[in-house]
């Protein structure tokens, strides 16, 4: 298929996400946007992959192989990101009983 | 030759004694006591009236000239020169003083009379506060030092300066007693008419200087020739702008009725014996100029008579000591303008002398009435104070009778001079002198009649008190009496004594003696006797009419004379009015509109920016975010659209 689409899939899933980190109040919520964009990102990457291996599987049979890789580590980030923002949130709610994080402005002092 | 150099000191102390009692009384005015305030206050001037004797008698010493009597020529240079003031590429003007005959006498006057002043202010002035009491005599001896730079000044810069001191202690003076409004309002009256004239006066200095390119008097008058007719007419008109409006001639006079706001003696020595004289001073020293200005001449003559007949008008219905006598002074400076526009300079100094005689005796008498009925100053409510004050009452007298100019006394020689040179010049003057002169008789004695003749018409308290004034007071009024009677002997005319014209020959080296066409002797016995005739009919039917007091009729005609002819109305109408219109306006609209908009615009703009900026660090992680954002946007497209 033509990247493009991938392109523009990709892409609308990226501002979907961003959209809702800027608007949700919820810090849950605000995380599953955030997972949102890095798969957004891995998607592209992997479009891209596989466009580079379409274009030159002739003279490298690993052609196009970067991408995959380093969907790999991002993976592997996100991971250890959800485990920490979410132990974070935990905290939070223990602290303020609210999950609403237009109450976290404590950074203003 | 050490004989000048001390000289030059002696006339330094002159204006510098006067200016150091101004220090010390000014300065230490809480710490010295009454008595000693009063003796620094008039000690200064009494020094500065014998060194004036003395440099009167020695004139031809001062530059270093033969020793010959005043009368006669000066050898040598009538200038001292005491260090450089102005240095600016080829317009030097020096800090030095011209004392010659001019000068000299009016140094005699003002010290003279101003020392007198003095003496009585410290009876007067008596109740004042201490610290009130030398803010007096501080503002009084800055006032002399003001006068005495000015007819001492050796060029216009330094008459200036001693012009504009004058003006700054009348407001001084005159607002004393600055928690009254009106007071200061009329303080603030003088000043501002005086500075309208003071533009006239500094515009001329300038068209001298661009003409001459020096202002120093000998200077000046002896390149006359590089001036055209037309500089002569401007410049001429201009100094008398200036003269109108320090010594209170049409159109610049309302401020001096006005001026009785300030205490008696102050309005006797400023404004009827020496500021007021200031203007007639000048004309008489530019008289080189003004000889080759007839038409500045006529101007200045017409002016003076009709100021002095609309003030001797104005004068008939004041109940106010203080207002007629105002009103008198106004009228007489007339005269004054009226002898200097029919060319009789010497005439118009010899009046100037006179005047500030018997005006300043007349201004103490009646602040000495005023003492009596505990400072009512109305007439309607006096009378009969003839008895309880004889002092008071006898110089009074003495004083109308000088005014009134019946001989032998000085009032007599000076008003007849004035109005023999009016009648040469120009007949129509001269009916308006003589008119005038009959109206100044008879409001002149309606006043003494009122005051002191009939019955005491005022309240019982009033009458308790009534008491002749201490010595200090009476001492001036009688040496002022005195000098009523005699000083017109300096100038007696052809007709009664040969060579009896003393002033004239006198001032003959600064004021040349006019040989031109001279009435004969009979003409001018008709012309004193016609005087004389229409004085006394005057002084019989203000007699007759105000000897026992009733109330005065109150005609339309006489009400608009109460009302000074409504001038005051007049001038409020058209040109305070506008003028306040105008800064109301302009308040509004680029004052309040245009200025005050643009700050607050500033303050409302740093406002708005702030508020917006705070979001930077509004401790919200939302707007951060958003920030982030919108960064990496414009990132993007700076990258990948504006970069290429």
């Amino acid at each position: 298929m033509d990247i493009k689409y991938y392109i523009f899939l990709a892409v609308a899933l990226f501002v979907i996400g961003i959209v809702g980190v800027l608007t949700r109040r919820n810090a849950i919520i605000i995380f599953m946007c955030i997972e949102l964009m890095l798969n957004a990102t891995n998607l592209l990457l992997v479009a891209f992959s596989k466009m580079h291996y379409l274009a030159g599987k002739a003279t490298n049979a690993n052609a196009g192989i970067d991408g995959q890789l380093f969907v790999f580590f991002i993976m592997v980030v996100a991971a250890a990101e959800v485990s920490v923002g979410l132990a974070i949130i935990v905290m939070l709610y223990r602290n303020t009983h609210s999950v609403d994080v237009n109450f976290l402005n404590r950074l203003k002092h | 030759m050490d004989e000048p150099a001390n000289m030059k000191n002696l006339i330094l102390l002159i204006p510098l004694l006067p200016f150091l009692g101004f220090l010390i009384n000014g300065l230490l005015r809480r710490q010295l006591s009454k008595g000693l305030i009063g003796v620094i206050g008039s000690g200064t001037v009494l020094a500065s009236f014998i060194i004036s004797l003395y440099a009167f008698f020695n004139l031809d010493a001062i530059g270093g000239g033969t020793a010959i009597s005043p009368s006669a020529r000066i050898v040598g240079n009538p200038v001292l020169h005491y260090f450089d003031f102005i240095n600016v590429g080829d317009l030097k003007i020096p800090f030095a003083f011209q004392v010659d005959q001019l000068s000299s006498l009016f140094l005699l006057i003002i010290t003279g009379v101003g020392f007198l002043i003095h003496l009585y202010s410290t009876a007067y002035m008596h109740e004042e506060k201490r610290e009130h009491f030398g803010r007096y005599f501080a503002y009084l001896n800055l006032f002399v030092f003001s006068m005495l730079l000015l007819v001492m000044g050796a060029n216009y810069v330094i008459m200036f300066i001693g012009w504009e001191g004058v003006g700054l202690c009348s407001y001084l003076l005159i607002g004393y007693w600055f928690k009254n409004i009106d007071y200061t309002k009329a303080a603030k009256k003088a000043f501002v008419m005086n500075r309208i004239g003071d533009l006239g006066f500094l515009l001329a200095i300038f068209w001298i200087i661009s003409k001459v390119h020096t202002t120093n008097f000998t200077d000046v008058f002896s390149h006359l020739s590089s001036f055209s007719t037309k500089d002569l007419i401007g410049i001429t008109l201009l100094l008398f702008l200036g003269a109108t409006g320090k010594s209170a001639q049409i159109p610049l006079y309302t401020w001096l009725p006005d001026a009785m706001a300030g205490p008696t003696p102050v309005s006797a020595l400023i404004h009827a014996a020496t500021m007021v004289t200031a203007g007639i001073y000048m004309i008489a020293r530019s008289n080189a100029l003004y000889s080759l200005a007839p038409i500045t001449l006529n101007v200045v003559a017409i002016i003076g008579a009709a100021t002095a007949l609309l003030a001797a008008t104005i004068a008939l219905r004041q109940n106010d000591i203080k207002k007629v006598l105002a009103y008198s002074t106004v009228s007489q400076l007339g005269y004054m303008f009226l002898a200097l526009g029919t060319g009789a300079y010497v005439a118009a100094v010899f009046h100037v002398m006179t005047h500030a005689f018997f005006k300043a005796l007349l201004f103490l008498g009646s602040g000495s009435v005023i003492h009596a009925v505990s400072g009512n100053q109305d007439i309607r409510t006096m009378g009969g104070l003839r008895k309880a004050l004889p002092v008071t009452h006898t110089t009074f007298l003495i004083g109308c009778l000088a005014i009134a100019g019946i001989a032998p006394l000085s009032g007599f020689f000076s008003k007849d001079a004035i109005l023999l040179s009016a009648f040469e010049h120009n007949k129509v003057l001269w009916v308006i002198g003589l008119l005038t002169a009959g109206l100044t008789v008879f409001y002149m004695f309606r006043l003494l009649f009122i005051t002191f003749n009939g019955t005491f018409r005022g309240t019982e308290e009033q009458r308790h008190h009534i008491h002749e004034s201490p010595a200090a007071m009476t001492i001036p009024l009688i040496v002022l009496a005195v000098l009523s009677i005699v000083g017109g002997f300096v100038n007696v005319p052809g007709v009664f004594m040969h060579g009896g014209e003393k002033l004239t020959a006198f001032l003959s080296p600064v004021i040349p003696v006019n040989e031109g066409a001279v009435v004969s002797h009979s003409t001018e016995w008709m012309l004193m006797g016609l005087t004389t005739a229409v004085a006394l009919i005057a002084i019989v039917i203000a007699w007759s009419r105000y000897r026992k007091y009733k109330e005065e009729k109150e005609t339309p005609f006489a009400r608009t004379l109460e009302n000074k002819w409504y001038v005051d109305e007049l001038y409020d109408a058209i040109v305070v009015k506008p003028l306040n219109g105008l800064g109301k306006g302009v308040n509004t609209f680029i004052e309040r509109g245009t200025i005050d908009a643009m700050v607050n615009g500033v303050g409302r703009l740093v406002n708005y920016g702030s508020r917006q900026l705070r979001w930077l660090q509004s401790g919200q992680v939302g707007a951060y975010v958003l920030l982030m954002v919108i960064s990496m946007v414009l990132l993007f497209i700076v990258q990948f659209f504006l970069r290429k």
